[in-house]
Order: structure tokens, then C-alpha cells, then sequence
């Protein structure tokens, strides 16, 4: 009897969780959106979170963006040396980064350091009653906490991914004449013309929803966190896990929005 | 008590659970304008979420809550957030905001509150940290360079700096040593009285209930069993609360040790 209903009961708890903590978010989100149009402005936060997502995550995102284009140029040459059709390369390198890399990449690296610390600090100032206080000290804690976060997100990545999309050109591009022996005006010029505007505006658009992402899922997973610090553990994995995997799932269905006819 | 005047604030009926666990089971408590009531009850009999469905923080399942006559959970959110403007709040553990100065968890109310500029409230905030008793130069300190004592003094400073009619005190003394403990009392005695405010305190320990308290209310199982003056606390002839300020291990409360 119950080893029949045992695994239905369980099947049945999880969906009914998810559809609650799915509701939720959208309540979540929401409530934070709705500080966008109606004041108290906290244009402080806003900046310390602008910071915080995109300057201080600079070098990090650099410093994937410039070994993915060298890593790029030098597979896409072991590969199509063999059909003598080196000049492709530039072409691989730039379509590569400023189409998909270069946002989700960045998107990831900035998951794990400023999703997480988002998670964190939020998730603390939940255990330890900062938020209740906040509360009674004439502060809506979402528009004070949520709001600037998810703002700094959208705003953040889309210049991080400008930049890094500048730099891993600027990767292949090094590996391309200094190891390859490419000749630097020709593979400039290739990866000029093999360059659309919608090349690099659709990869400015996913860094927009994938920095919206990351915010959300970090301020979402610290603000319901419970029970010190195994809870904000949790909620700050759970955070760097589920903007991970929306990236990536994200990822295609924008790819697929921008690139099917 | 005169039954012409109005309570500040009256609860009726109050129940909340949380899954199958009843906290709340229809608490009843009225405190009177520019009185302070206490609350002892055992951990965890749901104190704190007495205080946090009247602050608005959980929604009660069923019942009333009356801040100056206005039932709170049937007028409009706004009015209610007005009337709850009035609270502060002191946390059992402070709640400072860690990642701001001394001075500027102090004048937070006031700020968000657009009463004060940024340079007025450094002044603001010098004036209330020396009403509980710290030098003005503990302002630039971080929350974090603070004892536990004066982690609490900070808390009730930021608690009283928009001099709130209503002051909720959550287990004020608990984690001091016992001079220390007086000493908050002292304070917050004082803060009370200088504002003549009504508050509401909860707490475990049995000498500050009987210095900051006009009149103690216990809380088991969900509901109000005794409420009497304070100083009526200590014979009150009803064996339960007997058992609880006397804290005899044998008697009609039972404590759940496991469930």
C-alpha cells in the first residue's frame, strides 16, 4: 500500500513546491520591479551594486574573455588547417565570442562571484533580523536591497561583455599573428567584414537578461534563506546553481529567438 | 484602569500556525497608552511572532490587531504602514546593519524618513548615542568593533531616534551578563518614560520583567493563561505561572523535550 503511495506522495510534494517557490519568485520579482517606477530611489545601493557586479568583476571577466580568444584561434586553426582555410579563423573567433562566449561566459564567471556574494550578504542580513529591521525603519527592505541589485544587473553585464568581447578579439588576435604567423592587417580586416551589428547586439541582449538573472537568483535565494549559516550556505549555492543552469538554458532560446529565421 | 480610555494598542483572537505546529491560538492582549507590558513565556511558545504579526512581518491566520482603534489588518496597507511607523523595534540581537557606521545605523529611521539631511543626522546621531550612555566618537566605529553591550545600547539608540510612541522590545537582556542586563533595563526605562511611549516587551528573564513591565502577560501554548500587574507576577496564585518565575523543573507546564 504504501509502497505504492509513498512515491506518489513524494512526486506530488515537489511538484506542488516548485509550483509554490515558482510563485513566489514571481511575486518576488514583481514587487522589486515595481520599485523601478515608484520612489523611494536609493540611487547609493545602486551604485555600490554597479560596482560590485561590474567593476570589481572586471578583471575576472577579462582575463576569461582574452584566454578563450587565444584558445579559440589556436583550435579553430589545428581544425581548418586540415581544409587549408586558415582566413576562417578571424571569422570563428569574433562570431564565437560576441555571439555566445563572450555573454555566457562572463554571465557564468560573474554568477559565481557576484551572484554568490549577493546571496550571502543578503542571506546573513535574513538570519541575523537586518531586513526585519529595515522594515521598521521606514524602509521597504526589496526596494532598498532587491530593486538597485536587479537594476545593477541589467545595466552591469552587457559593458562587461562589451569588454569582453573587445578583449577575447584582442586574444585571438595575439595568438593569431604571434603564434600563427597571421598577418595582423588581413586578420583585422576578416574579422571586421565577417562582423553583423546583430552579432554584437544580440550578445548585448542576453548579457542584459543574463545580469538580470544572476541579480534575481541571488537576491531571491538570500531573502528567503532560513537558519543561519548552513541556510545562507544553501541559498547562496542555490543561487550560483540556478543562474548557471538559466544561462545556459536562457541562452539557447535567445540564440533561437535571434538566429532561426 | 479606567474602561473610558482606549488601549494603544489590542489584540483579539490572534491565531497562526505554521504547517500543523499552532504558535499562536488566540491570543487576547490589550496594553494601555504610555504602559509598558511584558510577555514571559517559555522559548518558543511564539513571543516573537506576537510581535512580528503586529509589526506586519506575518500575516496571523485568523483575529485583530488595533493600533489606536484601527484594525490594522482590515484598513488600506498604507494607513496600516502609517500606523505602524509609529513602532520601534529593539532585536534580541541588534540587527545592526553591519556593512554601515554606528551613526548611521542610528539615524537610519530618520534619514528614510527624509526628516533629516546626512549632515544633520551625524549630530542627531551624536545626541541619541549619548542618551544611552556612548561618546559621540563611537559613531564611526563599525557594529562589528562593539561588545555585545554595546551592540545593544547602539540597537536601542537606532530603536528610539525617531522617538516612536510605540516601543517593541525583544528579549532586551538576553546574552548580557546580569549588570549589564540592569544597565539596558536602566535605558530603556528611561527611553520609555522620556517619550511616553507604550511598549510591549518579551522576554524570559524574570528581573528584567519586573523592572521594565507596568503589567506581565504569559504566553502558553498559544494563548494568554495570566495577565497582572507586575509586581502581582511573583504570588499571582495561578500554579503555571508560579512554576515559570520560580523556574521549578516540576509542575503543571510540562516542557516538550522532544516531539
Amino acid at each position: 500500500m504504501n509502497l505504492v503511495l509513498d512515491p506518489v506522495a513524494a512526486i506530488g510534494r515537489l511538484v506542488i513546491n516548485i509550483v509554490a517557490m515558482l510563485g513566489e519568485l514571481a511575486v518576488f520579482t514583481a514587487t522589486a520591479l515595481l520599485g523601478l517606477v515608484r520612489p523611494p530611489f536609493y540611487v547609493r545601493n545602486f551604485g555600490r551594486a554597479l560596482l560590485d557586479i561590474g567593476f570589481f568583476s572586471l578583471p575576472v571577466v577579462a582575463l576569461t574573455a582574452v584566454f578563450t580568444g587565444m584558445v579559440l584561434a589556436l583550435q579553430s586553426y589545428v581544425g581548418f588547417s586540415k581544409f587549408d582555410s586558415s582566413s576562417v579563423i578571424a571569422s570563428v573567433v569574433v562570431l564565437s565570442l560576441t555571439r555566445e562566449l563572450g555573454p555566457v561566459l562572463a554571465g557564468l564567471m560573474v554568477a559565481g562571484r557576484a551572484g554568490s556574494a549577493m546571496a550571502a550578504e543578503i542571506g546573513t542580513m535574513r538570519v541575523t533580523d537586518q531586513i526585519d529591521a529595515l522594515s521598521t525603519l521606514a524602509t521597504n527592505p526589496m526596494r532598498y536591497l532587491v530593486t538597485p541589485r536587479l537594476l545593477a544587473g541589467l545595466i552591469a553585464l552587457p559593458l562587461l561583455v562589451a569588454v569582453a568581447d573587445v578583449l577575447g578579439v584582442a586574444g585571438g588576435f595575439l595568438v593569431s599573428t604571434a603564434r600563427l604567423g597571421f598577418d595582423p592587417t588581413a586578420y583585422l580586416q576578416d574579422t571586421l567584414t565577417s562582423l553583423s551589428r546583430i552579432d554584437v547586439i544580440s550578445g548585448l541582449v542576453k548579457a542584459a537578461v543574463f545580469g538580470f538573472i544572476i541579480a534575481l537568483m541571488g537576491c531571491f535565494h538570500g531573502y528567503r534563506s532560513r537558519g543561519g549559516a548552513q541556510g545562507v550556505g544553501g541559498a547562496t549555492t542555490s543561487a550560483v546553481v540556478s543562474a548557471s543552469i538559466l544561462i545556459l538554458a536562457l541562452d539557447y532560446v535567445l540564440t533561437q529567438a535571434f538566429f532561426t529565421p | 484602569m479606567s474602561t473610558d480610555v482606549e488601549p494603544k494598542i489590542r489584540v483579539r483572537g490572534l491565531k497562526k500556525s505554521f504547517g500543523t505546529k499552532r504558535v499562536l491560538d488566540g491570543v487576547d492582549l490589550d496594553v494601555m497608552p504610555g504602559t509598558g507590558m511584558v510577555v514571559i513565556g517559555g522559548s518558543g511558545t511564539g513571543k516573537s511572532v506576537l510581535l512580528k504579526c503586529i509589526l506586519g512581518m506575518i500575516t496571523p491566520d485568523a483575529g485583530e490587531i488595533f493600533i489606536d482603534g484601527e484594525n490594522l489588518l482590515t484598513i488600506k496597507p498604507r494607513r496600516a504602514r502609517e500606523l505602524r511607523e509609529q513602532i520601534g523595534m529593539l532585536f534580541q540581537n541588534g540587527a545592526l546593519f553591519d556593512s554601515r557606521s554606528v551613526w548611521e545605523n542610528v539615524a537610519f529611521g530618520l534619514l528614510a524618513r527624509g526628516r533629516v539631511n546626512r549632515t544633520e543626522a551625524r549630530a542627531v546621531a551624536a545626541k541619541v548615542l549619548a542618551q544611552v550612555g556612548l561618546d559621540a566618537s563611537v559613531g564611526d566605529l563599525s557594529p562589528s568593533e562593539l561588545s555585545g553591550g554595546m551592540q545593544k545600547r547602539v540597537a536601542l539608540a537606532r530603536a528610539i531616534a525617531a522617538e516612536p510612541s510605540i516601543m517593541f522590545f525583544d528579549e532586551p537582556t538576553t546574552g548580557l551578563d546580569p549588570i549589564m542586563g540592569a544597565v539596558i533595563d536602566g535605558l530603556i526605562i528611561d527611553c520609555v518614560k522620556r517619550l511616553g511611549s507604550t511598549s510591549i516587551a518579551i522576554t524570559h528573564d524574570m528581573a528584567s520583567a519586573g523592572r521594565i513591565g507596568d503589567r506581565i502577560a504569559m504566553l502558553l501554548d498559544g494563548k494568554i493563561i495570566w495577565e497582572g500587574a507586575a509586581a502581582s507576577v511573583m504570588d499571582s496564585g495561578n500554579p503555571m505561572v508560579d512554576q515559570f518565575v520560580h523556574g521549578r523543573s516540576e509542575g503543571p507546564i510540562r516542557m516538550a523535550l522532544r516531539k
